[in-house]
Formats: C-alpha cells, sequence, structure tokens
C-alpha cells in the first residue's frame, strides 16, 4: 500500500448521498425524474382520474357501487394476463400466445370439471401444469433456436386456436358451475372479513416499510426520507380503506336482496402482486431477469445463464395467462372455443405498457399491470355503459395502445438524453 | 484531490526494482493459437507481476485481443505453458480464469444500464440470506470498493449506469475487479472511448489498483497513457513479441517503431529479444 490509498481513505466516498435530505429535496428530485423521461406509474394513475372524471359526469351509473365491483371483477382477468406479460416484456420480448395458451388451460380445466367429474383442485393443477408446458415449449424455440419471440408466439397463437377447437368442440362452450371456481368473480367475502384484510395488507406494509427504513438508516445504506416512506404507507392506506369502503357498501338494485363485502378476485390480485414484487424486486432470478432485460450480452458474461432465464420466463407468463384465463371463465361463467382469443391478449399488453412496463424490454415492474389493467377495464367498462356502438371501443382502445407505446418510446428518448 | 498530482513510476524506485525481480504472477511461456490457418500467435512469453501495470501494446491484428481472451479462457490455447504463481495451470474456460482471480474488464462494456452500480457489480454472484437479495451487504461492500480506490466521482452508488458517463461506467467495471479480490486485472483498451479528464480519472485508478498490490494489464493504443501509467512494455508485432522492456528504458519513438516495424534499431539488445519478423 502506498501513501496514495492512505490519503484516499481518509477522504472516503464523501460524495456519496445516502439520503436526499428533505421532503422537498425527494419530491424535486421525482420531478426532474418525471421530466427526464422516468414516469413510472404517473400515466396510468393520472389516466385514470381522468377517465373517471370523464366517465363520470358522462353516466351517472359509472360511479355507483354496483359499478365499481364490476369494474374490479372485469379488471381481474386483464391484471392477471398483463402480471404474466411483465417478465416477458422486461426481458425485450413478446408473447402474442399467453391469451389462448391460457384459453386451451382453461378449456382443460373446463372439459376435466365438465366432461370427466374431476375435482376442482386436481383440474386447476392440471390447467396450470397445461400453461407450464406451453411456456416451457415456447421459451425452448425461443433461447435454443433463437427465433424472434413474436413469430413464435404468433405461429402458437393461431395453433392453440385450433388445440381449444379440438378440445370443446366447433362453436362450443363448456358451462362454469363449480362453486369455488364460479365463486371467484361471484361471490364476496363478508363484510368484517373484508375490512380485517383491508387492515391487515396496510398494517403489514407500514411495518415492513418502517422496518427497512430503519435498517437503512442503521447500516448508513441510501435511503428515502422519513416523510416519503410515511406519505406512501398513508396514500395506500387510503386507497386500500377506500376500496374496501366501497365495496362493503350494499350495492344490489333489489334492496331485498342486499350484495356487498369484496369479490373474492380483489385478495387473489393483492396476493398475486405481492409475489411478482417479491420474485422481481427481491430474487436473484428476478435481477437476472432485468439484466438480460438489459444487456444479454452483460448478463452472459457475467455467468447468467440467458437461456434458462428466458425459459423460465416465458414457462412462468403461460402459466399464470392459465390462471388469468381461469379468472375469466369465471367472470363469464364459461369456457368457450374463442377463450383468450381476440383482444384479450393486446388488453394485457397495453396494460402494461399503460402502467408503465417498457416494450424494450429492462424496466416495469408488477405493479403497472395493476394500474395498466385498471385504465383498460375502465375504458371498456365505460363505454360499454354509454352503450356505444362496438367499434368506437375497438378505436379508443387501439388508440390508448397506440399512445401508451408512443410515451414510452419518447419517455425512452428523453432517458437515454438526459441520463436516468 | 489525486489528479492534481500525476501517478508516478518514479515515487518508490528500489520497490519497483525487487518487484520486478519477483516471479510473474501470471506467466504465458511459448504460447501458439492458430485459427484454421491463420497462426495469430508465435511462441508468445508474457509476464504480469504483482504490483505493477504491464502495458500490451501493438498494431490492429498484432494479436492483442487473441492474447487477452487466450488469458481469459475464452480462447484455448493450442501449445504453451499458462503458469499462474509459479505454477502450471490448465485454464478451460471464463471460470477457470475467474476462480484464479482474474478478471477482465472489456472494452464495451459488460454492464446493464437499466441496474443501478450496486447491482452491476455484483450481477451474477449475488448475495443472498435465505432465497431474498442481501441488498444491505451488497450496498455496503460496494461503498467499500469504490473507497479504497478512492472513486469519488460518482454520486450515488445507487444511480443507475445508465446516468453514468463512460469513464465512470469504466470506473465501475474496475472496481467489480477490487470487489472479488483479484489478483490480476486484464483491461482492454479502457481509455479508448474517453475525454480527457475522464482517461485522467481512469488512469489514477489503474495506478491504484496495481498500487494495492494487483497484476494489471493493460492493452492500449494509446502510447501516452501507457508511458504515463505502465511499469513494463510488452509490444506485439504479427503475433510475435518484439520487445518486452521496462518503461524507464525506452522513449516513445522505440515504442513506436516496435509497433510499426517489430524492432527497433538502437534499442538495447539484451531489452529486446530478438525477432525474426
Amino acid at each position: 500500500m502506498t501513501d496514495i490509498i492512505t490519503e484516499s481513505e481518509e477522504a472516503g466516498f464523501a460524495s456519496d448521498l445516502t439520503q436526499s435530505n428533505t421532503l422537498g429535496e425527494s419530491v424535486q428530485a421525482y420531478i426532474s425524474r418525471v421530466r427526464g423521461g422516468d414516469m413510472g406509474a404517473l400515466p396510468s394513475v393520472f389516466g385514470l382520474v381522468v377517465l373517471f372524471i370523464v366517465f363520470g359526469f358522462a353516466n351517472d351509473r359509472f360511479l355507483s357501487n354496483l359499478n365499481m365491483a364490476n369494474l374490479i371483477t372485469q379488471a381481474g382477468p386483464i391484471i392477471i394476463l398483463a402480471m404474466a406479460l411483465v417478465p416477458v416484456l422486461l426481458l425485450g420480448e413478446i408473447d402474442l400466445s399467453a391469451g389462448v395458451a391460457g384459453g386451451v388451460a382453461a378449456c382443460v380445466m373446463g372439459v376435466l370439471m365438465v366432461e370427466h367429474d374431476q375435482p376442482w383442485g386436481l383440474a386447476v393443477l392440471a390447467a396450470l401444469a397445461t400453461g407450464a408446458v406451453i411456456g416451457i415449449v415456447i421459451g425452448l424455440i425461443v433461447a435454443k433456436l433463437g427465433i424472434p419471440s413474436f413469430v413464435v408466439t404468433l405461429a402458437f397463437f393461431l395453433g392453440l386456436q385450433g388445440v381449444t377447437l379440438k378440445l370443446i368442440g366447433e362453436g362450443g362452450s363448456v358451462r362454469i358451475n363449480q362453486e369455488v371456481i364460479a365463486g371467484i368473480a361471484n361471490n364476496n367475502m363478508s363484510v368484517a372479513a373484508g375490512w380485517i384484510l383491508a387492515v391487515a395488507v396496510i398494517a403489514a406494509y407500514a411495518v415492513l416499510a418502517l422496518l427497512r427504513h430503519r435498517r437503512k438508516v442503521e447500516r448508513g445504506l441510501q435511503h428515502q426520507p422519513f416523510a416519503v416512506v410515511v406519505a406512501q404507507i398513508v396514500a395506500l392506506g387510503l386507497v386500500t380503506l377506500g376500496v374496501a369502503f366501497v365495496l362493503n357498501q350494499d350495492r344490489s338494485v333489489n334492496p331485498t336482496f342486499p350484495i356487498k363485502g369484496i369479490p373474492y378476485v380483489l385478495p387473489m390480485i393483492v396476493v398475486l402482486l405481492i409475489l411478482w414484487t417479491f420474485a422481481l424486486g427481491r430474487t436473484t432470478w428476478g435481477r437476472h431477469v432485468y439484466a438480460v432485460g438489459g444487456n444479454p450480452e452483460a448478463a452472459r458474461r457475467a455467468g447468467i445463464s440467458v437461456d434458462r432465464i428466458r425459459i423460465s420466463v416465458f414457462m412462468a407468463c403461460s402459466t399464470m395467462a392459465a390462471l388469468s384465463l381461469i379468472v375469466q371463465a369465471s367472470v363469464s361463467g364459461k369456457v368457450s372455443s374463442s377463450s383468450g382469443a381476440g383482444n384479450a391478449l393486446l388488453y394485457a399488453v397495453g396494460a402494461a405498457v399503460i402502467g408503465g412496463t417498457s416494450l424494450f424490454g429492462g424496466k416495469g415492474k408488477a405493479r403497472d399491470a395493476v394500474t395498466g389493467g385498471l385504465v383498460i377495464a375502465t375504458i371498456a367498462n365505460g363505454l360499454g355503459l354509454l352503450n356505444q356502438a362496438s367499434w368506437i371501443n375497438f378505436v379508443v382502445t387501439g388508440g390508448v395502445l397506440l399512445l401508451a407505446a408512443s410515451v414510452d418510446a419518447i419517455s425512452r428518448r428523453r432517458r437515454s438524453a438526459t441520463g436516468i | 484531490m489525486l489528479s492534481s498530482h500525476p501517478p508516478s513510476r518514479t515515487m518508490h524506485p528500489p520497490e519497483r526494482l525487487t518487484m520486478s525481480e519477483s516471479t510473474p504472477l501470471l506467466a504465458l511461456r511459448g504460447i501458439n493459437k492458430s485459427f484454421g490457418v491463420a497462426h495469430v500467435l508465435h511462441d508468445v512469453d508474457l509476464a504480469i507481476y504483482p504490483g505493477q501495470v504491464t502495458a500490451l501494446v501493438g498494431d490492429n491484428g498484432a494479436g492483442k485481443s487473441t492474447l487477452v481472451k487466450c488469458l481469459a479462457g475464452i480462447y484455448p490455447i493450442d501449445t504453451g505453458e499458462y503458469i499462474f504463481d509459479g505454477k502450471p495451470v490448465s485454464v478451460h474456460g471464463p471460470k477457470d480464469a475467474g476462480a484464479l482471480g482474474i478478471e477482465v474488464v472489456y472494452q464495451d462494456l459488460a454492464l446493464c444500464e437499466n441496474l443501478d452500480i450496486v447491482e452491476n457489480m455484483f450481477l451474477g454472484r449475488e448475495k443472498k440470506s435465505g432465497i431474498v437479495l442481501d441488498e444491505t451487504t451488497t450496498e455496503s461492500k460496494a461503498r467499500e470498493a469504490l473507497t479504497s480506490l478512492s472513486v469519488r466521482t460518482v454520486k450515488s452508488v445507487r444511480q443507475s449506469v445508465a446516468s453514468l458517463s463512460g469513464g465512470q461506467r469504466q470506473t465501475v467495471a474496475i472496481a467489480k475487479s477490487v470487489l472479488w479480490n483479484s489478483r490480476v486485472v486484464l483491461l482492454d483498451e479502457p481509455t479508448a472511448a474517453l475525454g480527457v479528464a475522464q482517461t485522467r480519472q481512469v488512469l489514477d485508478l489503474v495506478r491504484r489498483l496495481a498500487d494495492s498490490g494487483v497484476g494489471v494489464l493493460l492493452i492500449s493504443h494509446n502510447l501516452t497513457d501507457v508511458f504515463e501509467v505502465a511499469d513494463r512494455i510488452t509490444a506485439l508485432y504479427l503475433g510475435r513479441v518484439a520487445a518486452d522492456v521496462a518503461t524507464k528504458d525506452v522513449t516513445s519513438r522505440q515504442v513506436v517503431e516496435l509497433i510499426t516495424t517489430g524492432h527497433s534499431s538502437d534499442l538495447d539488445g539484451a531489452a529486446a529479444p530478438s525477432t525474426t519478423a
């Protein structure tokens, strides 16, 4: 060791900031990040507020308790399918066949339950396994043969629709009236259970966030100001309590048969959100997904098995897609030959992109699927209430998807210009 | 700030002398490498000493990159000896080289722009507690590594790499080798794409890396850089070693001659092995 090193050690890593000092400073830092093109959840939250105001004024039934509950059950399958696509988009790939892969899986479930009298648990497991197998095959083809995922999954998009037709018969459908499966979208938690769940979610988030903050301060690591942590807890608390309050009101049009409580699909989405946030943000696998999406060559040189990451991501995507179409079957009460076809997939891609997941890979979060999925579902729901011709629905949704992709492309350019 | 006094080779002359007499940390003897009919490396000898910067110079196509890839285990060598710490070893892949403590900093930086500095430094070697990533340990360790190299140009270790300049990125890539206690660091054209001030920073860093006892091999086209930071110069000419000399024994003109013609008329015969080129 020479005196150069000693001298520098005294000086230390002086300019390394471990926290932004005040609330004002961190707000300013956030604003400059947004201006620099890193908008995060902002466009989707802003879009959601605008849509609520527009539809709220255009139709007085839009903001009714009944419609809010409907909105959440309609958003469920879109959100779950978007969550399936987030990891794929993180890799910079696309899975056009996710919807129909889920359709095949839901068909397997329906056929097993209705035509073979199998218990629902077994049928669901078989459906998830079907999704996983389809995903592994897609992943193997993409990773090992090097065919662009767009082409591979387009082929699967066409091929798997044939499989659904074969399983279910031309133009036919299977009714899903099994209690548990139909209950996902149609049954509600008791009011008390709903409140307990809401409070538990807030408490768990608050405890984890505060513990994390304290640990970071103790170890001298980079952390946010305490006020920001508290603000985040309060914001989450208000939204959660608000949703729980609305859903726990009686929303029945017939006063003699009250309907109240949180539909089971909502806690299901919360669990999936926690699971995916954890998998992407806190595990080695998630870190490697981001790395492969950001720079596959760097990931390879760092010793990451890029092929294995690709295959696992496509597998996870198709498995989640199976879950999405099971929920869809619950919402619509049937599995039909067109399950997962049509615009289901584009809705989900649109949801993820509107939420803030980049089509160029490397950037995105599981929560993007939730905010973006709500935007897409709100458009469909609101236009439906306004009794618009279905062509308008297509045009508007297409326009929103294009708008989201444009925002993504422009913010990406700004990010590379400002270096955020 | 360190950049105010340039790292001087003459700072500890006696110490340097004893070091150059010590055994090399890594040595290649009589390395040959062919790609089909193209015989790229002819009987190449190379020595990297601990605490010294060895510069590898040569024109385009002289075989510098091939030699580095042989060292890093990316290309297998055809014939010749690979000696590490005085013992012959066989290196069959990048993993073997990594296990010996050889780290390569590539010219096109192997960093992920969407990840932050800490995440990049631990990429592929993440620390875990249970199944959860151990963010606290990794952040502290990354900060330690940057501090030990007295890196003060980055604002925060949680900055994303996309927001760093070329020099800062190079710094992160080099600091990664400190983190993993590497014993030999191969730097492929670390200053090729950098401006004046950034080149300054990276050269200072290279010097400090060597002063901490690491054997550094610096591949460079830029003779100013080489003369500033290197203790020894190995010149390649058409796949052969044209000279292996101490920097203080040669002038820039002589090195240019070695690079372009393979020999230098007025270079001390003892320092320059005869070449057949």
